[in-house]
């Protein structure tokens, strides 16, 4: 769907333009199988059409309708931007004293006071941070690089894939980490060994065609780093894939060693393949960005636009409409005495469900039930300052991640300020939806830190000596959300999550929870959008 | 979002090294916990390793509840489970551990039987509660649907 034919009712026709391709598609898919529904949707200009199609467009008479938001995170504060600059009055209450959210940022200084009331002071060197909660965003988040882009926040890459950074299991290789480089250029190799070795025995030729075999063979030789007997071995040519016992150097010592291969048996058993997923899924690849200085300059570069329309600290505990609006009642978050009420013509909830679904909200009961409906993730995170980058200066491993099987799951490595002097910050654990996700967050915070520099210390020895402090968020203890994002089953989804998602009278909810990309900040926006779409579409018919 | 465990395959138990010296230049006050364990459990992936009512509660369900089973409260709340009348009714109990309510995750893929009815027995006789009738790990079971 384009936007620039301008007028709503364009837009309208494009809907049932899309709605009748659709249509065309799943019957080409349920007659012809789903590879003539891919050229048919490439045809149609369908398969590669992207969700977001540049700034949303709410042209029409709004009528001095009021929207009431509710959080001031991704998606509450995207929708302030657009509906205000169509012409609503907006006001947004938020429970924390801070705009974003989820997309937070913790530097030195910062305190946090998880529930349970472990209170962390973070005592990062200055100019040094941890992103607890979203830290990377993939290419194809188009709405959210869209803000970025139009609100002036600077990107870098975010790195993630560095084949110099570590695969380690605990039980494989005596424990020792494994090059990413080395495992994945191994895997593939003695994988296109085998294929090749089946391939010219011919025990392949149901599958390929004679002609199709010999390309076959040389794509494998490519792609595995095989010689020209289709073999991979410690060899000059899987050395360039998997890395040298001696790079080549200059001078007198210039000749380069060969390195020798970890054995296939050996990768299979120690389920280091278990990983490869982070490098071929969609959501992971590069390029991959983040803001420069910390996820929350995007929070505060919204905040710039429309902080004057949010109200801090305001918890709120009643949501009841009727016809002709919405009333909220909310609290000082802080202090909690006084209930006061807000009206509007209609709201926007952004609320996480998990907060949500024990508010007195007066909606349907399908909606309802979609509330009650959806489990929050159990995810933590935990920042670690050491005194000197000495995975770059002893490891080389200039950002990017290492994954191991330790409860720690993996290391984040810096994506900025490389090859300095002096400290450092390391994601040093990310757990997420694992049972040790759960066994992390019962923990007091500095046990979490105690654990994350215990377990990440198999990896890397040096964390005994260069250790110096850390903060740890674990995000079913977080006040703000209860949990780290919506956990929407496959049943869960099919039942609820169109309920969830339809305007309710004069109430609609948006963030991440009401999209198909569930604990990403694209989610949040792109929810948004579609929300404050439909609201508006109901506000301006005559 | 995230896939990247699989489920089903055998589970590594690390029990943890003494804990490290740690000099802390930010020291955490914690609340009623105790300090730290000298040695844990931890499950590797997707399923507990825990075994006992205690250490399931206090490896698990104190993440929300709290060491003392008064929960917590924000801009919402974790229940408290401190002479809860709600764990009279023993399938009541196994129903949200097996299936979740509302913000609560389901347990049901992540523990046995066994480990469903233990935390439940467990909580059903601490924190203010006692009831005498244990559940069964057959009671879980039949529970399941």
């Amino acid at each position: 769907m384009r936007r620039e034919m301008g007028a709503i009712e364009d837009q309208m026709q494009d809907e049932r333009l899309t709605v009748r391709r659709r249509d065309l598609l799943s019957l080409i898919g349920t007659v012809a199988g789903s590879a003539a529904m891919y050229h048919a949707m490439t045809a149609l200009g369908f398969a590669s059409e992207s969700r977001y199609t540049g700034p949303i467009r709410l042209d029409g008479d709004v009528k001095g309708a009021s929207v009431l938001i509710l959080g001031a995170g991704l998606a509450g504060m995207t929708a302030a931007l657009e509906l205000r600059k169509a012409g609503y009055k907006v006001l947004v209450l938020e429970f924390n004293d801070r705009p974003g959210g989820r997309n937070w940022t913790l530097r030195g200084g910062d305190t946090f006071v998880e529930l349970g009331g472990f209170k962390q002071t973070c005592a990062f060197e200055d100019g040094l941070h941890l992103d607890p909660g979203p830290w990377r965003i993939p290419y194809h988040h188009r709405a959210l690089l869209d803000y970025c882009k139009r609100l002036r926040v600077a990107l870098e890459p975010f790195i993630q894939l560095n084949h110099n950074a570590y695969l380690h299991a605990s039980p494989a290789f005596g424990g020792v980490p494994q090059r990413i480089r080395a495992v994945k250029a191994d895997f593939q190799g003695q994988i296109s060994e085998l294929l090749a070795k089946v391939a010219t025995q011919g025990r392949l030729d149901e599958g390929v065609s004679k002609e199709d075999k010999e390309i076959l063979l040389l794509a494998l030789k490519s792609w595995g780093a095989l010689d020209r007997d289709y073999k991979y071995k410690a060899s000059l040519i899987a050395s360039e894939y998997r890395g040298y016992a001696k790079p080549p150097g200059g001078g007198l010592s210039a000749a380069p060693m060969p390195s020798e291969p970890l054995a296939l048996s050996d990768i299979l058993k120690s389920q280091l393949w278990r990983h490869f997923w982070h490098f071929t899924n969609y959501e992971l690849q590069t390029t991959m960005f983040q803001p420069v200085g910390g996820m929350d300059m995007i929070g505060k570069a919204f905040a710039r636009e429309v902080g004057d329309l949010i109200r801090y600290d305001a918890k709120v505990t009643e949501i009841w409409q009727n016809d002709s609006g919405v009333t909220v009642t909310y609290v000082d978050a802080k202090n909690p005495t006084q209930p006061q009420k807000v009206t509007a013509d209609w709201c926007l909830c952004t609320i996480p469900l998990s907060i949500l679904s024990q508010l007195p909200i007066n909606v349907g009961a399908a909606m309802k039930q979609a509330i009650d409906a959806v489990p929050y993730a159990a995810s933590v995170k935990v920042g670690l300052q050491f005194k000197r980058r000495f995975w770059e200066e002893d490891d080389a491993i200039y950002g990017g991640i290492s994954y191991t099987d330790l409860p720690i799951r993996e290391i984040g490595y810096p994506n900025t300020g490389y090859n300095k002097s002096g400290r450092g910050i390391l994601l040093g654990a990310y757990l997420f939806k694992s049972a040790s996700s759960f066994e992390f967050t019962a923990m007091p915070p500095d046990e979490r830190v105690a654990r994350a520099v215990e377990f990440g210390a198999y990896i890397h020895p040096q964390y005994r000596s260069e250790f110096e402090n850390g903060i740890a968020v674990a995000w079913h203890r977080v006040p703000f959300t209860l949990g780290c994002g919506g956990d929407w089953s496959e049943e869960t989804r099919k039942q609820h999550y169109r309920n969830l998602c339809g305007i309710d009278g004069r109430i609609l909810l948006a963030g991440e929870h009401a999209s198909a990309l569930p604990a990403w900040q694209e989610g949040a926006i792109l929810s948004s959008l579609d929300a404050i779409a439909r609201l508006h579409e109901r506000v301006i018919k005559p | 979002m995230r896939r990247g465990y699989i489920r089903g395959i055998k589970h590594v138990t690390f029990a943890a090294m003494a804990a490290l010296l740690l000099q802390s230049s930010s020291p955490v006050l914690g609340q009623n916990d105790p300090p730290a364990l000298k040695s844990r459990h931890f499950s590797s992936r997707y399923r507990f390793v825990e075994t006992s009512g205690e250490q399931l509660y206090i490896n698990v369900c104190r993440g929300c509840h709290m060491v003392d089973a008064m929960g917590a409260s924000g801009a919402a709340s974790y229940p408290s489970l401190v002479a809860n009348r709600n764990l009279e009714a023993s399938f009541y109990a196994i129903d949200v551990v097996l299936n979740g309510r509302r913000a609560m995750p389901s347990f049901g893929e992540m523990m046995s039987d066994d480990q469903i009815a233990a935390v439940v027995n467990y909580l059903r006789t601490h924190f203010g509660n006692s009831y005498s009738d244990a559940v069964m790990a057959s009671d879980v079971q039949a529970a399941r649907r």
